[in-house]
């Protein structure tokens, strides 16, 4: 089989990294896949200054929907709303690290979406169509 | 199941069948094409394919309006075609309305008769099994009329729960409104049974029929259903072309659902008047060419003979469904093999989600496809997101079936099951 159920991202699957709600939390979300009905629900905890000192997320999906989640809540610790909602698609493709074709790029970009979601309290553009909001709208939520 | 059982033979074999459909000699993935996918829309042969082009290139004209001799021919032929849907349906041509699909067709009782008949505290029934085709109309008239929606049960092995369904026409539903077959469990509903159900409760009986068209033989007086929807590019006809069927009687008190050319009789300032039966509910310039090659399907399917067609699917349903029991871990869902099972095969492998199993399967050159098959209320129902779902033609062979299941035994190597 090819690159795309390669090791890391079954790891992920079977075992996602900060998988389960979080039981204190300042920011939540959850949102889904409509071509699917996969659903994710990430857990945000901010820190004084504002910045992501927790999160995590629960949900069923499939390898790449939660694998792509599981490594971005990996990485987001120490950045704020706004630079959340300024991540580009290319950083969750990047962390996968294989080519997602156009029929899964919504399974990719699941978790960005709900995570922007957060930020924002409303539902986010998808980042393959086209621009996220201006992030200056966060700050006035 | 041995020859004698069987109740009908097809004219020809598979093998000469097959070869009637261009598409399925294409290679996926350097591997022959097994296409699983007929749920979602079937392979078109070459009668509706050579019907199409000849149409286009030698036909064409619009309908109902011109005297010259290319309208009058098209016109003739857009007929023809309904004669034939009216002759397969055993229906008065009258009563045969070409829409968009079976969604349209849905959508204009919904909004026709509906709007017209339904009002607050009033009820209609539908099922656990229903496509979301056949529940966001009457959700969304509900919604305006103050009415109410209630649903009929799925049982445990996949068979609407008809006991369930007895206790509500006891609430004196208006409209009862079911799939013929299910699009997800395969399960060939009794719709006769429920007609006189129905009816004995004063509802009118609604069908949505998309999957049942390609599969079963449908005399609508037998079948008792007051309107019955179709689709025809699960037909084996090509997309934009589909029927209401709907009882005389009650299309003609009925008002038009789309207003514009063709479906009136006058036009004056103060007053507008409707076209006869089948006009007034064809505003606008119709899917003429569609037409034509889905009543070319139709013929196709005719001279096959569906009771065959079924027949020949009862058989490759059930050598799936114990092909599919040696697979380890492997959930299907639906009715065990029989008359009034389709080839409709829904399952979930533990561990691993329904797109991750179809993606390994399309490198295997098996099409299926995943999700919640637009029936949300039903996955609820099954306790599971989404599933995988291998649904049946009459050009489909065991030897596909062995694929789709070497494939599984693929994915749990993938997956390290």
């Amino acid at each position: 089989m090819d690159e795309l159920y390669r090791d890391q991202i079954l790891e992920h699957y079977k075992r996602p990294h900060n998988f389960g709600p979080l039981e204190q939390y300042d920011l939540e979300f959850e949102d889904n896949n409509p071509f699917c009905g996969d659903e994710q629900h990430i857990f945000i905890k901010l820190d004084d200054e504002g910045r992501v000192s927790e999160i995590s997320f629960e949900g069923q999906g499939c390898a790449i929907s939660t694998a792509a989640t599981s490594l971005l809540t990996d990485e987001l610790a120490g950045k704020s709303r706004e630079e959340l909602l300024k991540l580009p698609k290319e950083y969750v493709l990047d962390l996968l690290g294989i080519d997602i074709s156009a029929t899964r790029m919504k399974c990719a970009l699941l978790g960005l979406k709900v995570i922007k979601g957060a930020s924002l309290g409303a539902p986010a553009d998808w980042e393959d169509e086209g621009e996220q909001g201006d992030p200056s709208q966060a700050a006035a939520v | 199941m041995e020859a004698a059982t069987r109740t009908a033979a097809l004219p020809r074999s598979i093998e000469e069948i097959r070869a009637e459909f261009p598409i399925l000699s294409q290679e996926v993935h350097g591997l022959p094409l097994a296409y699983l996918d007929n749920g979602a829309t079937a392979q078109k042969p070459l009668a509706v394919i050579e019907a199409l082009d000849r149409y286009w290139r030698e036909q064409n004209a619009n309908v109902h309006r011109g005297v010259h001799t290319l309208s009058e021919q098209a016109t003739s032929l857009y007929e023809e075609a309904r004669a034939t849907v009216a002759g397969h349906l055993g229906a008065d041509r009258r009563e045969v309305i070409f829409v968009r699909n079976a969604t349209e067709a849905l959508n204009l009782v919904a909004y026709s008769w509906g709007r017209g008949n339904l009002g607050e505290g009033d009820r209609i029934a539908l099922t656990e099994m229903e496509h979301h085709s056949n529940i966001v109309p009457w959700y969304q008239l509900a919604r305006e009329k103050g009415a109410e929606l209630d649903w009929v049960a799925v049982t445990d092995e996949g068979r609407l729960d008809l006991d369930h369904l007895a206790k509500l026409l006891e609430r004196g539903p208006k409209l009862v409104s079911i799939a013929h077959v299910s699009n997800v469990l395969g399960t060939i509903n009794p719709v006769a049974e429920i007609a006189r159900m129905a009816h004995d409760a004063g509802a009118l009986l609604v069908v949505d029929g998309a999957q049942a068209g390609p599969k079963l033989e449908l005399d609508i007086g037998e079948l008792g259903a007051d309107f019955y929807a179709l689709t025809s590019h699960k037909m084996y006809g090509p997309t934009g072309l589909g029927v209401l069927f709907g009882r005389r009687e009650l299309l003609e008190e009925m008002p038009p659902f789309i207003g514009g050319g063709s479906m009136i009789r006058k036009v004056r300032r103060e007053l507008i008047t409707w076209a006869d039966l089948p006009a007034k509910f064809e505003g606008g310039t119709p899917a003429i060419g569609e037409a034509i090659g889905f009543a070319a399907a139709v013929r196709w399917l005719d001279e096959l003979g569906l009771d065959a067609v079924h027949a020949e699917e009862v058989e490759l349903t059930g050598y799936a469904l114990e092909r599919l029991g040696e697979v380890p871990g492997l959930t299907v869902f639906g009715p065990p093999a029989g008359d009034d099972r389709g080839g409709i095969l829904s399952f979930a492998l533990e561990g691993v989600h329904g797109h991750d199993v179809a993606e390994i399967l399309d490198r295997h050159g098996v099409a299926v496809r995943a999700g919640h098959h637009c029936a949300q209320i039903l996955m609820d129902r099954l306790g599971v997101p989404a599933t995988t779902r291998a649904s049946l033609a009459v050009y489909n062979t065991s030897s596909e079936i062995d694929r789709l299941v070497e494939g599984l035994l693929d994915v749990r190597r993938v997956f390290e099951l």
